[in-house]
């Protein structure tokens, strides 16, 4: 099975649609038509670095500040999830660890190995890098749920002087962190991991345009 | 024509993997059934059954729940006679203290509320003209591909899993009473994912393509009729020189 770039054609990543080369726009869709992205790869990196910055102030600082009458408490993503278990709740506890930690962490760690791996080669086959990707495109979302978390609480609990909720640095940090790195799970073009494997060196320079009078070859379906 | 053109296109029966670029023959799959990629099993097309009609009426119910979800209260909390309610917009802007702070706000509400909502609401100016064999309304097609671009960006059911966290947490400090808007965003939840279930973008794609290519029935009536009427009248001039 041959790809749209060894056919010297290119695909809308949209529609699907597939088009002879030097064609800027698609004509069913309207998306720019592109045979790969010279600059994807470092539109990966540049978005992986950004999250990666934000995610360090975004375990350090407080994420959630409680007030009471008597003590003012600052907690952190981990020491807040720590504090849950130590109440008993440790589900909740590993539900927070799993999203704000876990999650992140693995999403760091695979993107990385995916960029790296277009680069260099990997032992993964093209079909699990493929799935890994697709993975963390899915899970990335689902670390917003402590924001969310903090977002409900600090809303909801202003009891005045009993007891008062408010967000704390870390959650703007954790947020932005959370949508950089989204960002660089979108930047990164799967079809990279597929080209690789086909024993083509990466080289993302555009198609050329075809000669009018080569008649271009049926491909087999 | 562009549109025109593209019909008459032999490329126009090829797919490419958006996945993995491998291109190949469409075969355009019963309703139910699921056409594959070959290389990667990436799901290129997934048609249902009238699923136009269904996802319109997803579309118009997420839109009634998001708007009552956001205007009624959604959580109560009370503890030594004091108490303090919440809406789900309360919760999105509980940031706004400070500039910076504010930003994440507006991103807060983005993410629950308002591009679910916007979500349906694209949904239905794209497919309302194609379920009733019209022709597209204009910028269906950048509608359609808003939609697309903005499918990540939809949060509700992650933030529905924060507020189950955040009610353990606050029932050690409060009492928690749950109002309205609650259970109906809890519906929200169920209908956002259903709604994308449904949708098959190539599909989509592929009749918004026929539908530009070939007019739809109003546009086919109105030709017809115009036709008619210059049989009945073929004697008369159409503009008379003096």
């Amino acid at each position: 099975m041959k790809s749209a770039r060894e056919m010297g054609l290119v695909a809308c990543t949209r529609c699907n649609r597939v088009w002879e080369p030097g064609i800027a726009h698609c004509g069913r869709c309207g998306h720019k038509l592109q045979s790969r992205n010279p600059l994807g790869l470092q539109k990966v990196w540049a978005w992986w670095v950004l999250g990666l910055i934000c995610y360090i102030p975004a375990n350090l600082d407080p994420m959630l500040i409680t007030r009471t009458l008597v003590s003012r408490q600052d907690n952190t993503i981990i020491g807040g999830a720590l504090e849950l278990g130590r109440h008993g709740s440790w589900g909740i506890a590993l539900v927070i660890l799993a999203a704000s930690v876990a999650i992140p962490v693995a999403k760091f760690s695979v993107i990385a190995a995916l960029a790296l791996g277009v680069r260099h080669g990997s032992r993964m086959s093209a079909e699990r890098r493929q799935h890994l990707h697709e993975i963390v495109e899915y899970i990335g979302r689902w670390s917003m749920i402590d924001v969310f978390v903090v977002a409900i609480l600090s809303s909801l609990v202003q009891l005045g002087a009993v007891v008062a909720i408010r967000p704390g640095q870390a959650s703007l940090y954790f947020a932005l962190s959370v949508i950089f790195t989204m960002f660089s799970a979108m930047a990164f073009d799967s079809r990279l991991i597929w080209d690789a494997e086909e024993g083509e060196v990466p080289d993302l320079a555009p198609l050329p345009a075809p000669s009018p009078k080569d008649p271009k070859e049926e491909p087999a379906g | 024509m562009a549109h025109a053109k593209a019909s008459a296109d032999p490329l126009a029966d090829l797919i490419a993997c958006p996945r993995c670029d491998a291109v190949q023959h469409v075969v355009e799959p019963q309703p139910g059934q699921r056409a594959l990629c070959g290389r990667c099993d990436h799901v290129l097309i997934a048609p249902r059954k009238s699923a136009g009609k269904q996802i319109i009426a997803v579309a118009v119910s997420v839109l009634i729940l998001a708007v009552s979800a956001t205007s009624l209260p959604f959580l109560r909390i009370s503890r030594a006679g004091l108490a303090n309610a919440s809406s789900i917009l309360d919760a999105a802007l509980a940031f706004s203290s400070s500039t910076l702070f504010t930003l994440l706000s507006l991103l807060l509400a983005g993410l629950i509320v308002f591009i679910p909502a916007l979500r349906a609401l694209l949904s239905i100016y794209v497919l309302w003209p194609l379920v009733r064999d019209r022709a597209p309304w204009p910028g269906a097609i950048g509608a359609f591909r808003l939609s697309e671009a903005l499918r990540p960006w939809s949060m509700a059911e992650v933030f529905a899993i924060g507020c189950a966290v955040a009610l353990i947490k606050v029932s050690d400090l409060a009492r928690v009473e749950f109002g309205p808007a609650f259970w109906i965003f809890a519906f929200l939840v169920i209908l956002v994912p259903v709604q994308d279930g449904l949708t098959c973008r190539q599909s989509v794609w592929r009749s918004l393509d026929r539908s530009l290519v070939h007019p739809g029935r109003k546009e086919r009536r109105a030709a017809r009729d115009a036709d008619r009427a210059r049989d009945r009248t073929p004697d008369l001039p159409a503009e008379s020189a003096p």
